[in-house]
């Protein structure tokens, strides 16, 4: 095991792949940072410090700073993936989908179906979404939601740093695009991760608390904020298992159904605002296939139909708090 | 350029199949058997062979909605296409694709789109990778006047020129974005290339109706792509014999026009007067390659309305690798 912050598991796994693997390309808004400045490259090193001395290792040709141009990004990801590579591209900001989200949706997730299964796009689109940073309604995003209902792409939420190495090392390896989205707010998180080759399999959440009154299901930034209340709650007696998906799609129905017919109560938790969320996803799967373990409503805590706010006191009225999820645990352990 | 006779009968044989593949599917298509939005090609094929006769299965292509002629000129097969087309799941793309998603990525054809416009970022990366294995390999991006005002179109010029890819964005200029002219929608109104040169990019143009002015001016540009000067554009003016949709009445044309450009701007018409009054080719030569391919067009139907059928369960095969 070795400590270390989220963003730099996500920067030394793509170090590694580039070192062993010459067909993983990286390419992005100031991924190298400071060309064409007296500051020169490297300068920045990725805006987010995940890229940082990529240029100095393995030149312009694999290390590609790209102009603001994100629907360029997307599609010369697609054509480097056609075309036997590997590309690890960075959208920076979650909320820049929009401007590429033919390349993202129409292109890169549709190739393999449109062209009879007979190519792959190994694609890995990064971006860091989430609110917190104060960065408003514009850069504050969490779209996992939209991504997820795309056949084609696979989406990716590390919560932890060794979930952020054994993810993205998953997402090197397969030949599927993957959308891999990082929580700004989880950058500077530290923690253990295993060393060696570790992988994560998608599609297989991890329990990160187990206890026997309610789920939790989660995903990123709000997978600790379950984590808090369920400690907190386990002093009073009252058990919680706190299931972290790591990915929406696939999505590990199986573990939410084995769980909640344990528990026989949910509570899920999403970021996004709640119309066709990811708590809409998970509670629909469950009203209909575990119905009969169910011994209270579902709770879903999700941020409020509204863009992300920019002042400090509405954002954090914004995003689901630790307070609103204990709520929602109580509401369906206390429900007669 | 001095063509070899060998090479003067492949690149009418490729345009022959084009156009005899069209005709045979505008005539399919009235008759209610192909479902589906259809757009041909039909009237641009010395653009399609006069550029593919010059590429090899590793240099790539990116095609548009209008993508058989470039599919066929880049060494898709026929029946397979035919297949496609029909919606078989014999079909090159298993009947997943249809006429406007038509590729294959071992012949380098990285796909007919949907999206106009969509293929240019696309080709930017196929051109990266092009880069990366140093082999003087290139990706050419075929667009039309509809896609040049996409800002996609715009966003890979720019990339390209910046990364120094060997990136060709080839402008094929019928004058028509589905129903709107050219000298209606685009800005510049002269020409698509001068907006490549406002990107810092050498630019070529030449006469799409002619098949010697495709091929010789690809060489230049393809000399120069490959000799790692980055990316390059080219426009070619050319015509569109068909509607922008199979169906489309066409009452946008002028009076006269379409029998006009039939007359006077018919690629293999012009191509044909060109090698026989050169006494290159022998009148008869191209008579029996017109006979071969419209029997091979022919059994490629056959094939295509005898081909099994997808069923329910491919619905959801090939939607990922492995999930």
């Amino acid at each position: 095991m070795t400590k270390m912050m989220y963003r730099d598991a996500i920067r030394s796994t793509i170090f590694e792949a580039m070192e062993q693997d010459d067909s993983v390309v990286v390419l992005g808004e100031d991924v190298v940072g400071g060309m064409g400045t007296d500051g020169g490259p490297e300068a920045i090193g990725g805006i987010w410090s995940t890229s940082t001395g990529f240029y100095d290792a393995f030149g312009a040709d694999r290390v590609i700073d790209t102009p603001i141009s994100e629907s360029a990004i997307v599609g010369a990801a697609g054509g480097l993936a056609l075309a036997g590579k590997r590309p690890v591209a960075e959208l920076m900001f979650a909320d820049f989908i929009g401007v590429s989200l033919d390349q993202i949706w129409n292109q890169i997730a549709k190739f393999r179906y449109m062209f009879g299964g007979k190519s792959t796009c190994p694609a890995i689109i990064r971006m860091a979404y989430g609110a917190g940073f104060n960065a408003g309604a514009q850069h504050s995003q969490s779209v996992h939601h939209i991504l997820a209902s795309m056949p084609g792409l696979k989406v990716v939420m590390p919560a932890t740093p060794a979930d952020a190495r054994g993810l993205l090392r998953e997402a090197l390896r397969g030949q599927d695009p993957v959308i891999f989205m990082e929580h700004k707010m989880l950058y500077g998180m530290e923690g253990e991760v295993p060393d060696g080759d570790y992988t994560v399999p998608f599609g297989h959440a991890r329990l990160a608390r187990a206890g026997d009154d309610v789920t939790l299901v989660a995903t990123g930034l709000m997978v600790s904020r379950c984590e808090q209340v369920a400690d907190k709650l386990a002093e009073e007696g009252i058990g919680c298992d706190v299931l972290d998906l790591r990915t929406v799609s696939p999505m590990d129905e199986e573990a939410i159904l084995d769980s909640v017919e344990q528990t026989g109560r949910l509570v899920v938790v999403d970021e996004a605002p709640p119309r066709c969320n990811l708590a809409t996803d998970v509670s629909a799967i469950v009203a209909q296939k575990a119905f009969a373990s169910l011994k209270a409503p579902i709770e879903m805590v999700s941020a409020p139909h509204s863009p992300v706010p920019f002042a400090l006191e509405l954002e954090q009225a914004y995003l689901p708090s630790v307070d609103r999820i204990e709520q929602a645990v109580r509401k369906v352990t206390g429900w007669q | 350029m001095q063509l070899s006779r060998e090479a003067l009968l492949q690149a009418y044989r490729r345009m022959k199949i084009i156009r005899e593949f069209e005709e045979r599917l505008h005539n399919e298509i009235a008759t209610g058997e192909i479902a589906g939005f259809t757009h041909l090609y039909g009237g641009q094929e010395a653009v399609a062979v006069g550029v593919c006769e010059h590429l090899d299965n590793d240099d790539k292509i990116v095609s548009t909605h209008r993508g058989h002629g470039h599919c066929l000129a880049k060494g898709c097969e026929v029946e397979g296409m035919m297949k496609e087309i029909w919606g078989s799941s014999e079909g090159l793309c298993k009947g997943k694709g249809g006429s406007m998603h038509i590729a294959d990525v071992d012949q380098g054809m990285l796909g007919a789109n949907g999206i106009v416009g969509a293929g240019a970022p696309i080709a930017v990366g196929a051109a990266l990778a092009a880069k990366l294995d140093g082999k003087g390999k290139v990706a050419i991006t075929f667009s039309g006047d509809g896609a040049c005002n996409q800002g996609t179109t715009f966003e890979a010029m720019n990339l390209a020129v910046v990364t120094k890819a060997p990136c060709i964005f080839l402008f094929e200029n019928n004058h028509y974005s589905e129903h709107t002219g050219f000298r209606y929608a685009v800005g510049t109104k002269d020409d698509i290339a001068s907006r490549a040169e406002a990107f810092g990019m050498k630019v070529w143009r030449g006469d799409g109706t002619d098949f010697f002015d495709v091929f010789d001016t690809m060489r230049e540009v393809l000399d120069y792509v490959r000799a790692g000067n980055g990316p390059a554009a080219v426009e070619f003016d050319t015509e569109r014999f068909f509607g922008h949709f199979e169906g489309d009445p066409q009452r946008y044309r002028g009076k006269g026009e379409l029998e006009r450009i039939r007359k006077e701007r018919d690629c293999l018409t012009k191509f044909r007067e060109s090698v026989t009054g050169a006494s290159l080719l022998e009148a008869s030569e191209l008579d029996a390659i017109d006979q071969e391919v419209l029997d091979q067009i022919d059994n490629s139907v056959d094939a295509a309305r005898s081909a099994a059928r997808p069923t329910a369960d491919d619905v959801t095969t090939d939607v990922y690798v492995a999930y």
